[in-house]
């Protein structure tokens, strides 16, 4: 029996700042999953499942989330389900509701992701006193900061390329009404004049902290012909997992991160992602990381990323736009990162984009990934209904 | 013990404590502020039901709620556990019974501590009543605990704008975790072995790579790794970043460099600092050694040995 397909028809997200005080976590998810609700002209009813996920307890000390907001979720007497995989967990979280879909367990489900940095503490929560271990001695940049320097080792990437990086998505951020930061009289200048924290990353090409939640509605193609929007299709999806340190391991670009699109890409039958996908949202948490994730992806060859990005063709007018919403760099409530990756993709083949609308966008690209390169997961979405 | 015998592993106490902050939005702020104001609020519901503590969203319709109510300081207990010997930070010092009770006018029962002399004395259907911390902030443990209480049944529940002065909008939530931590026994090796300067290392069976520090197992071919290399002592700085920085809890004047270290016969790069060498002569490929000080587990960090930088290629497969 073939599968479901699958359709987004509803995305919610609150306005991402760095601090919510006006309201608890259940308010902060309430806000994002109504905005998904409204988007599909769907109640709680509806909704047959609901499926959340979150960063690490520790960094924001809520254990247990999915005891806390069902009702803040309309979960009551619905399966309500928890996934759990660092950073990556928003795409992960959105993989597993579509699952749920695709293999007609359920019609329509909510699945949503948050994060309230300011009542977090991720500093704390990866760097814990454990005994006889060695206290990590660079601080949250120090981890991927030595990584970026052997990218730039090994592809000869002059030094500028992250600053292109971090002006672009601030830029595309002015765009995007949701974006943490809106830096309005930001420069390639000031990017550039930004202090060192962990050479070769300067601050103003690190992520913030937000607070922020993003929820969507996924749905089963009955569901789909109820829309009132148009939804985006599914087209393929994939998680992949490997150990943070293992001998061989390329740090670079990570095997698991390979397999993960290649196998996105056999389901959705892309063998040129370069021409075939219009636009990508990408998890890049420090500049550097576009070029990075544009060979690991399979965009560019290896050693070649940093001239897509150097020679503007991942701007909003270049012909692959890569996070046209400002990604991380803009906004980075770390639980829902991921699974705002997955909602702008879904956003960008609905039309739906608004100012940072890519022209013509059919097909994209959702990407994230966490836990020091250990988690990756990804979709592919399509304004076309998949070709069974 | 026989000379055979494996070293003890080693294990240690590992606390885990943080104090989280949290927004209370607010239905929970009014029912803090109530309490600091000795109020006990609750919320009713879609179908009249009145949930004590009050929550923002219906369990049952999921719309959100916010018809406050008063309850009164009374109620009954429903069900009840004694707890013979209180832990850290529990409401109580002396033996309690943790009881549910459903204030008088609330239809959902609140858990907390009751205090009575011993097990005998409680029972469900118990009348209780609340007695108040003399030091109120708005927080669950302004109700210092329950009592037996013999007076009246209060008054129905009346409702509330649940609106005080200076509202409280925020609490502290401190999370404790009470750990007794081992690294296991491949870990108790490699630190027992730190202890005379040397570095052991693990080997796979399988793929024969080399894990320092080892973890037991190796993880790409999922078997025990058994057999122990000294590898080092000095090795080979494969990438690095400059910290500018200053990490909290560290005593580390910046900018130094921190590094990633194959130390020579390993098959993966450890962490450390590289020091003596200004921070701005650290190149890829620098060959170091550890420097130790008295009484450090591990090197203070590493300095150049003054050999030849190594070729990118010998160590390019360890970035
Ligand atoms: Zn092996």
């Amino acid at each position: 029996m073939s599968k479901e397909p699958v359709a987004v028809v509803g995305i919610g997200q609150t306005h991402h700042v760095a601090a919510r005080h006006d309201v608890s976590i259940a308010g902060l998810v309430r806000e994002a999953a109504q905005r998904a609700l409204a988007d599909a002209q769907l109640t709680w009813a509806d909704i047959d499942a609901v499926v959340i996920g979150k960063a690490p307890d520790f960094f924001e000390g809520l254990m247990m989330p999915e005891l806390y907001l069902a009702d803040a979720l309309g979960a009551v007497g619905k399966p309500m389900l928890r996934v759990h995989t660092a950073g990556s967990v928003g795409g992960s979280t959105a993989l597993v509701a579509s699952n749920l879909i695709s293999s007609r367990v359920h019609s329509t489900v909510l699945t949503l992701a948050f994060e309230k940095q300011s009542e977090s503490n991720a500093m704390w929560g990866l760097s814990l006193p454990v005994p006889f271990q060695q206290p990590l001695l660079a601080g949250a940049g120090g981890f991927f900061a030595p990584h970026i320097r052997a990218y730039m080792r090994r592809t000869g990437a002059p030094d500028t390329v992250g600053s292109l990086v971090a002006y672009k998505d601030r830029r595309n951020a002015l765009k995007n009404p949701y974006a943490h930061l809106h830096e309005k009289d930001i420069t390639l200048e000031k990017v550039q004049a930004s202090p060192m924290l962990w050479d070769p990353v300067r601050y103003s090409e690190t992520c913030p902290s937000s607070d922020g939640a993003c929820a969507m509605i996924l749905t089963d193609r009955a569901g789909a012909a109820r829309s009132p929007h148009p939804p985006a299709w599914v087209h393929g999806g994939a998680m992949r997992s490997e150990p943070t340190m293992f001998a061989g391991k390329d740090f670079v670009s990570p095997q698991a991160g390979k397999d993960c699109a290649a196998d996105v890409y056999r389901q959705a039958g892309i063998t040129d992602p370069r021409r075939e996908i219009d636009t990508v949202e990408m998890y890049v948490p420090f500049s550097w990381y576009e070029p990075m994730w544009l060979e690991n992806l399979g965009f560019a060859e290896e050693g070649e990323g940093w001239k897509l990005t150097e020679s503007g063709v991942t701007e909003l007018t270049g012909d692959l736009p890569v996070n046209a919403s400002g990604g991380v760099l803009s906004t980075n409530p770390i639980g829902a990162s991921g699974m705002i990756r997955f909602a702008e993709a879904a956003l960008q083949v609905r039309g739906q984009a608004g100012e940072h609308q890519v022209d013509g966008a059919r097909k994209a690209l959702g990407h994230a990934y966490g836990g020091g390169a250990q988690f990756f997961s990804m979709w592919l979405v399509g304004a076309d209904e998949p070709a069974s | 013990m026989t000379a055979a015998s494996p070293p003890e592993v080693l294990r240690a106490p590992l606390v885990v404590e943080f104090p989280f902050t949290r927004s209370l939005g607010p239905v929970q702020s009014a029912f803090l502020t109530g309490l600091r104001e000795r109020t006990v609020l609750g919320v009713r519901t879609g179908d009249g039901k009145v949930l004590v503590p009050p929550v923002e969203y219906d369990p049952v319709t999921a719309e959100e709620i916010r018809d406050l109510v008063e309850v009164a300081p009374t109620g009954t207990v429903t069900t009840w556990a004694w707890n013979p010997s209180p832990r850290r930070d529990q409401p109580l010092k002396t033996p309690f019974a943790w009881v549910l009770v459903k204030l008088d006018g609330a239809d959902t029962a609140i858990l907390h501590a009751l205090d009575a002399p011993g097990p005998e004395s409680v029972h469900t259907g118990l009348r209780v009543r609340i007695r108040w911390a003399g030091d109120r902030t708005g927080a669950i443990t302004d109700i210092a605990c329950f009592e037996p209480y013999e007076g009246k049944t209060g008054e129905a529940a009346g409702p509330h704008e649940g609106r005080f002065a200076d509202m409280v909008t925020g609490i502290i939530a401190p999370a404790r975790l009470d750990y007794t931590y081992s690294p296991g026994r491949a870990q108790t090796r490699y630190i027992n072995a730190l202890s005379e300067r040397k570095t052991v290392g693990e080997r796979c069976p399988s793929c024969h790579k080399v894990y320092v520090p080892p973890r037991g197992a190796c993880p790409t071919c999922g078997v025990a790794t058994t057999d122990q290399v000294e590898v080092g002592p000095a090795g080979t700085v494969t990438t690095y970043c400059i910290v500018n920085i200053k990490a909290r809890n560290l005593d580390i004047e910046v900018p130094y460099v921190y590094g990633h270290i194959a130390l020579d016969g390993a098959d993966l790069a450890l962490h450390g600092r590289i020091g003596g060498i200004p921070y701005d002569q650290v190149r890829m490929g620098l060959r170091v050694e550890p420097v130790w000080t008295e009484g450090g587990r591990y090197p203070d960090h590493y300095r150049p040995t003054g050999e030849p930088d190594a070729d990118y290629d010998a160590y390019k497969e360890l970035i």
